[in-house]
């Protein structure tokens, strides 16, 4: 046997499919096929915390087993492993009756996003208190490599925030759409409620409008907002970089 | 940077705040690049903090330079940007595979030792020592089953790889223990026959008995170290003289007190064993 084939049975054997073999036959194989599948169940665990605290522990690693089989690691880094576990989610029918899970679940991705995104340098908020306002029209406002926002038609923020710090949820909640906004500043991950403006506004900056451009398009959106309150709020968030 | 042949301990981030404040000299520390290697964020400033504080080891997992493929030149630039960013005084990976067909397995698995194998690891050895721009060291695996068509014996074969490539040996004392006990073997002829001058340091850990199968001992990390693995080590030191020695703790992770309480006992075996040289 080469090599080749020796790592292809053995990786196989790990598997459910695998053809049998003199080792995978050895009662000691089920080590490192339990330690293979456990390590990236713990991972997806560590990684959903929210979905997990929600539908229980044993719920969760049957599942997570079961995305490994489709959707095995392809980086070590296991803190960024499970990137489509809220997708798999949204198609695994016993998680039908539940249908805010797959949103939790991206929740739980963002968070790890801004967690693991680059470093960058935040605007100052009091260079932006001094900044001349007619200039300040024509500035192009970097979003923050951390910062995230995502939209809703479920209370699924109001459901993932208790669940994540592993508290039950509110029984009465108000079933309407929810929006937030994901921010790092001081290596602490923060989430929060926001406007669909200020998602809109968040939006326009990220693909590149001028700030006065930006501020048009969520007006446009969003007659009656008050963006000169809505734009410090944001920077004091931390929502956008320096440059 | 030389790493001084003092005790270090494997670090885990619920102890960040016992570690910073530990008053203890000489201490080291070890961590798994694959924890740290993100983009930003508060576990790269954590990394940052302990280097500017520590001598660092970085233990990688996940190179599989057992592997088929070469490792992935990716988690090379990556390996080595951390390199750069933290200068640690140990550099260290696995005689193992843990990748096929792009997929992460995340274990150690072994492989037969032949020409073949010792080949195609020398040349990804060569590779990763190129391509990080140092010297790493490669720590013996624990067995839980016999593999056919070996053409070495480990020992044989780690001589070989370090004598071919320059590479450093990490002498796990757990893990020869565990496989001796699960291949029949005997963990002192093991230690008599290891090429003692590649090594660059020593782990200890604790292992645990097979839940399913009656005298399989597993390496699990999650327990103190047993009597029988310092005996070993004690062993191991009288030949070598003393060497950079890690308590790794990954599961049932006691307070940092506890685990700095098992660092002192390695590092009293460790004075006892000064005036020997390897």
């Amino acid at each position: 046997m080469t090599s080749a084939s020796f790592q292809q049975a053995f990786a196989e054997a790990l598997g459910a499919g695998g053809s049998r073999t003199a080792f995978s036959d050895h009662p000691a194989f089920a080590v490192y096929r339990n330690t293979v599948m456990r390590g990236c169940i713990d991972a997806l665990e560590a990684n959903y915390p929210a979905v997990s605290c929600l539908v229980g522990r044993d719920w969760f690693r049957s599942a997570a087993a079961i995305f490994v089989g489709e959707d095995p690691p392809r980086d070590a880094r296991l803190v960024a492993y499970g990137e489509r576990f809220a997708d798999f989610l949204a198609r695994f029918a016993p998680a039908f009756e539940l249908p805010y899970l797959p949103d939790v679940a991206r929740l739980d991705r963002l968070w790890t996003e801004s967690y693991i995104a680059p470093d960058a340098s935040h605007l100052d908020v009091a260079s932006w208190r001094q900044a001349d306002p007619t200039a300040m029209t024509s500035w192009h406002l970097t979003v923050h490599p951390a910062t995230r926002t995502f939209a809703t038609d479920l209370p699924a923020f109001s459901i993932w925030s208790p669940s994540r710090a592993g508290e039950a949820v509110n029984g009465d909640l108000v079933w309407e759409p929810e929006a937030v906004m994901i921010t790092r500043r001081n290596h602490e991950v923060r989430v929060t409620p926001a406007s669909p403006a200020v998602l809109s506004l968040v939006h326009a900056c990220e693909v590149g409008l001028s700030l006065a451009d930006a501020i048009r398009t969520t007006n446009d959106a969003h007659p009656g907002t008050r963006i000169d309150l809505l734009v410090p709020l944001l920077v004091e968030a931390g929502a956008f970089a320096s440059s | 940077m030389t790493l001084a042949p003092t005790a270090g301990i494997g670090f885990k981030p619920q102890h960040a705040d016992d570690v910073f404040a530990c008053a203890s000299p000489a201490l080291w520390l070890e961590i798994h690049p694959e924890n740290y290697a993100v983009d930003g964020g508060p576990r790269l400033a954590l990394l940052d903090a302990l280097a500017s504080r520590f001598p660092l080891s970085l233990h990688g997992v996940s190179l599989s330079l057992a592997g088929e493929t070469p490792p992935d030149p990716v988690w090379l630039r990556r390996l080595r940007t951390l390199i750069e960013r933290t200068q640690p005084v140990l550099v260290s990976e696995h005689l193992a595979w843990s990748s096929w067909d792009g997929n992460y397995l995340p274990d150690l698995l072994p492989f037969p030792r032949t020409h073949e194998a010792l080949s195609r690891i020398v040349e990804h050895v060569d590779r990763t020592q190129t391509a990080l721009g140092r010297r790493i060291s490669l720590e013996n695996p624990s067995h839980y089953l016999p593999i056919d068509g070996h053409e070495w014996s480990e020992t044989a074969f780690l001589s070989e790889l370090a004598r071919r490539t320059g590479c450093g040996l990490l002498l796990d004392i757990n893990n020869v223990h565990v496989s001796a006990r699960n291949l029949a073997a005997d963990a002192h002829d093991y230690i008599d026959a290891f090429p003692l001058s590649f090594v660059t340091e020593i782990h200890l850990a604790g292992h645990a008995f097979d839940e399913g199968l009656e005298g399989l001992l597993i390496d699990s990390h999650d327990a103190p170290v047993a009597t029988e693995v310092w005996d070993l080590y004690s062993y191991t030191l009288q030949k070598t003289g003393p060497v950079p020695t890690l308590i790794e703790r990954d599961g049932s992770v006691p307070s940092f007190p506890t685990l700095l309480a098992e660092r002192d006992i390695a590092q009293a075996i460790l004075a006892n064993a000064h005036g020997r040289t390897p």
